[in-house]
């Protein structure tokens, strides 16, 4: 029911609007009556309400605008001419028009208005052939109160096509009749004044119901019909001031105007250099100390933020606008290709701006098309696979950190990497050894490439494609991001992610080789800053690229330096890590510093640099410098692509270096940390299940040996300066704690410090040891001891290797404290 | 002597604004030219072809820059001197020309037109339409919408 209210909300909005045109309109076609396009304009915004209304079953509306349109038809064709009397009639109908509206609006329908005089009124205008004569013989008919009888009934047979509305209407004609009358005093006045006797009179005959109807309604019906004509036949001026009778306007049209796109465009530009100024005057004024003009500065800073989120406002429109059509190509298509589908949305509100809701309507619709076409399957196959016949579409809006998610989710049976990898191998987008090394995610990234995408590849592979690069790059043309996630079987989801707005768009400039760069925060998900010390462990290498550990995932970094060909200016050791996100994958990119987040305003930039692709625009930074606002996809596709070529080439350099060097050399993975004394411990990464910090004060003792709760288990603890006799900084309120678990029973080793991991397999060795140690080698040029494992984790737990291997880590844990 | 060649424009009369570049005078017809503004603060453009000379920022809108010493492959421009920005508007687009120095708007007369000397070589030849022979002087009429094709 929401849903018609809004149309019917809708309708009454846009037809007051026509009114008030037509009303102009009318009285300007009076003074130039041959103007045929005056009239085409009248004739469409009546067809516009006649069709509308028979849409929401107003049907006196509908039949008034109904007789109205053939009316204007015949002027519009020449048929017959304008004279004051038809525009006085036109003008009566715009008046009922205007009541049936405001009755709607005040009760939800056509209430008690009256139609059928205004209907009988415009039938008769119709019939007239030569206007100015007639017009005094009807005066006459109705000085004696008796219509004509004999002609009328002649006349309106004729008129086939405006018979039937007003049968229908009669018996409503009858009931008004009484409200009507409230109004009746001056239509009496009007009536008196015999002007157009027509309209009953071909009322009365028309219907056998009319003929019942008594004299006086019939009288004042007609007078309320011909109020706005009685004047206008002395003057066309006087048509506008009769729409009296058109009450107070409603609210609903009161509310809310129509506004040229163009001119929010504008105001959008010049609130995006406002903007601009804005963070300019900030920022000048951030240096002085005059607190008189840093408020006012500080007022300034938040009447623009409001200005620009109002004009931002004006832009927006539910995403429901493209949605409603949806449904429509659902069903079709599901018929189309024998399947059921059922869709669904959530988010309907969901706002986005004008602009983009149009830009993002095409490629969705074909999403939702690929959906239904293959991602869905036959109502058999997906029997057969023990799902519901009925498959279901689903789509979800939603606001997501200053940006609009829009997915595309199906029930079906999921895109399949392996057939992906196959046809794009095929086609020679990537090799097969290079297929190897991609993920399931990257591969289904993949239909998103030119060439991948053509109709053969679509109905040969297991599924969507077509135009799935048109789709991407549209998306991306809007500064948004697009990415595919399939589990075969269940389903497929397509993520778009649009940014609210496109003028002014929230970025994170950062600094890179004592240039400035903006990052749109769309691609952005978070920033990780290392200090000196801990970036010298945290960045490792993966045979020669670059990663990070992000919370136990490999992320891989990127030097903004390196690909910009440029070289860094941070020499601190510093690492500063944008992790961005583009087309499914992360990655972080390493720049030098980061400045702040700042609003934006994109502006293009010139063809040579657009052919860089690496830059999506350029903008003014508050201090007035240019910042060249970084492509983060084009980025992510340089750098990354480049980049696995060059892993791969390097992984089979290794693996040809070390078949050369005759096989299985110890190449062992090696944890290192300090426990104090300045001696160095190595331990074999394999043995390293989690590293973990441990607050001091939550260790607790059982018997002599030191223990701390840890997931739900009690978790025997070995320090190791002591277990190696070196003797650290004894009170810290942190440990490094390293977590060994085998066969459910685990131990906690503490160290002072985790300090890298390294290579073992090139270090020197020696077998000068002591009690617990295995020995020592030189890694990363400083001797380090080799930690005897077993001996560490028995000083923690004796009965760590003896305890029954199926023992749960619950019992193991008992047996132990009973031993204790 | 004036062999025809493909790219010499008819030789119209009219006014150039002429500038100092590496010791020439050289001239742009006086319609392409927005304006004159003195050194602006130049943001690089990493990735750029060589004579992009980086970005302006002409009362908030981004202009590219052309180092037209780098374009007519002459030496850079020596250190300590600032270059001078002349803002052509082409096909509704701004972009800029640094150049040495701004000298006067000159009327030039289609007889004192002469297409390049055949000795003129390289990257130059392209871009120069002819030359204006003045009183003891040449002034060479750049084709700006060339020159800004870098």
């Amino acid at each position: 029911m929401d849903g018609l209210d809004d149309i019917v909300e809708e309708f009454l909005v846009e037809s007051h609007e026509n009114l008030d045109q037509l009303d102009a309109d009318l009285v300007a076609l009076e003074q130039e009556p041959d103007s045929r396009e005056r009239l085409s304009s009248i004739f469409r915004t009546i067809h516009t309400i006649k069709g509308t209304s028979g849409f929401l079953a107003f049907n006196r509306l509908e039949e008034v605008t109904h007789v109205g349109e053939n009316l204007l038809s015949r002027l519009r064709d020449g048929e017959l001419t304008l004279t004051p009397r038809r525009t006085s009639v036109l003008l009566s109908m715009v008046d009922t028009v205007r009541d049936l509206l405001a009755s709607i609006e005040a009760n939800g329908g056509e209430g008690s208005v009256d139609v059928a005089a205004v209907v009988a009124a415009i039938t008769a205008a119709m019939d007239r052939e030569a206007e100015p004569a007639p017009a005094a013989t009807p005066v006459a008919s109705v000085a004696d109160g008796t219509p004509d009888g004999g002609k009328v009934p002649a006349r309106s047979a004729a008129k086939a096509p405006a018979r039937k509305t007003p049968a229908r209407k009669a018996p409503a004609a009858r009931k008004s009749a009484a409200p009507v009358k409230t109004a009746s005093a001056r239509k009496a006045v009007a009536a008196a004044e015999p002007t157009v006797p027509d309209p009953a009179a071909a009322a009365t005959p028309l219907l056998e119901e009319a003929a019942v109807v008594p004299q006086s309604v019939v009288a004042d019906t007609v007078g309320g019909s011909i109020d706005a004509a009685a004047p206008a036949e002395g003057d066309g001026e006087h048509g506008p001031a009769s729409d009296g009778p058109g009450g107070p306007r409603r609210a609903v049209a009161d509310s809310t105007i129509r506004v040229d796109v163009d001119l929010l465009d504008e105001l959008m530009l010049l609130v995006g250099e406002l903007v601009l100024t804005r963070n300019q005057i900030v920022q000048y004024v951030g240096r002085t100390n005059d607190t008189d003009l840093i408020r006012a500065s500080q007022r300034l800073n938040l009447i623009a933020s409001e200005l620009q989120e109002g004009v931002m406002k004006t832009r927006m429109q539910p995403i429901d606008h493209i949605w409603s059509k949806l449904p429509r190509v659902v069903r079709d298509l599901g018929i189309q290709c024998g399947k059921t589908v059922r869709l669904e949305m959530e988010g309907k509100d969901t706002e986005l701006d004008k602009t983009l809701l149009e830009a993002v309507k095409d490629p969705l619709t074909h999403l939702v098309r690929n959906s239904v076409d293959h991602g869905i399957e036959a109502p058999d196959k997906r029997r057969a696979a023990g799902k519901p016949a009925e498959g279901v579409l689903t789509l979800r809006a939603r606001h997501e950190s200053g940006q609009v998610v829009v997915e595309v989710a199906d029930d079906g049976a999921g895109i399949d990497p392996a057939k992906v990898g196959a046809k794009a191998v095929e086609r020679g987008l990537v090799t097969a050894e290079a297929l190897t090394r991609m993920g399931p995610q990257d591969i289904l990234q993949m239909i998103f490439l030119p060439g991948f995408s053509t109709a053969a590849a679509v109905t040969n592979v297991s599924g969507r494609g077509v135009g799935m690069d048109v789709v991407k790059t549209n998306i991306e043309a809007i500064g948004g991001t697009i990415e595919v996630e399939s589990e075969p079987g269940r389903g497929t989801v397509c993520r778009l992610r649009i940014p609210l707005t496109l003028a002014i768009v929230p970025a994170l400039t950062v600094e890179c080789a004592g240039d400035r760069y903006a990052i749109p925060q769309i691609s952005l998900q978070e920033l990780v800053s290392l200090d000196a010390e801990k970036a010298a462990n945290a960045v490792e290498e993966v045979g020669g690229a670059p990663v990070y550990r992000l919370r136990g995932e490999l992320l891989p970094l990127v030097r903004l330096t390196d690909v910009l060909g440029l070289s860094s200016d941070r020499h601190d050791g510093h690492v500063v890590i944008a992790v961005l996100r583009s087309e499914g994958r992360r990655f972080g990119l390493v720049v030098d510093r980061v400045i702040n987040t700042e609003e934006i305003v994109v502006k293009a930039v010139g063809g040579q640099l657009k052919a860089i692709g690496l830059y999506s625009g350029a903008t003014v930074l508050g201090d007035g410098t240019v910042a060249l606002i970084l492509d983060v996809q084009a980025l992510a596709r340089r750098a990354l692509r480049t980049e696995t070529i060059e892993r791969g080439q390097e992984a089979a350099r290794e693996a040809a270096a070390r078949a050369a060097a005759g096989g299985d050399a110890d190449r062992q993975r090696m944890l290192l940390a300090a426990i104090g004394g300045g001696r160095r411990v190595a331990i074999p990464l394999d043995t390293v299940t989690r590293l973990e910090q441990v607050r001091a004060e939550s260790v607790e003792k059982v018997g002599n040996r030191e223990v701390v709760q840890y997931r739900g288990a009690i978790l025997p603890m070995v320090r190791l300066d002591r277990h190696l006799g070196a003797y650290g900084e004894a009170d810290r309120d942190v440990l490094e704690v390293i977590v060994y678990s085998d066969h459910g029973r685990s131990v906690a080793i503490v160290v002072e410090e985790i300090l890298d991991i390294v290579d073992g397999g090139t270090a020197v060795r020696s077998d000068i040891d002591d009690m617990g140690l295995l020995g020592s080698a030189v890694l990363g040029d400083k001797v380090t001891e080799l930690l005897d494992v077993r001996a560490a984790i028995l000083a923690a737990d004796p009965a760590f290797y003896s305890a029954p291997f199926d023992a749960a880590a619950a019992q193991g844990v008992r047996t132990d404290l009973l031993e204790v | 002597m004036s062999a025809p060649t493909k790219n010499a424009a008819p030789a119209t009369g009219g006014q150039l604004a002429t500038f100092r570049l590496d010791g020439d005078l050289y001239g742009v017809e006086v319609e392409h030219v927005q304006e004159v503004l003195k050194s602006q603060g130049l943001t690089r453009v990493p990735l750029a072809p060589p004579a992009v000379a980086g970005l302006i920022n002409l009362r908030g809108q981004v202009v590219t820059a052309i180092e037209l010493r780098e374009r007519l492959g002459r030496p850079p421009r020596p250190e300590g001197t600032d270059a001078v920005v002349i803002v052509v508007r082409l096909h509704g687009e701004a972009v800029s020309l640094l150049v040495d120095s701004i000298a006067d708007v000159v009327d030039v007369d289609a007889a004192d037109f002469e297409a390049p000397p055949d000795t003129l070589e390289g990257q130059a030849r392209e871009l120069i339409r002819g030359a204006y022979k003045l009183d003891g002087k040449l002034l060479l009429a750049l084709d700006v919408q060339k020159a800004v094709s870098a």
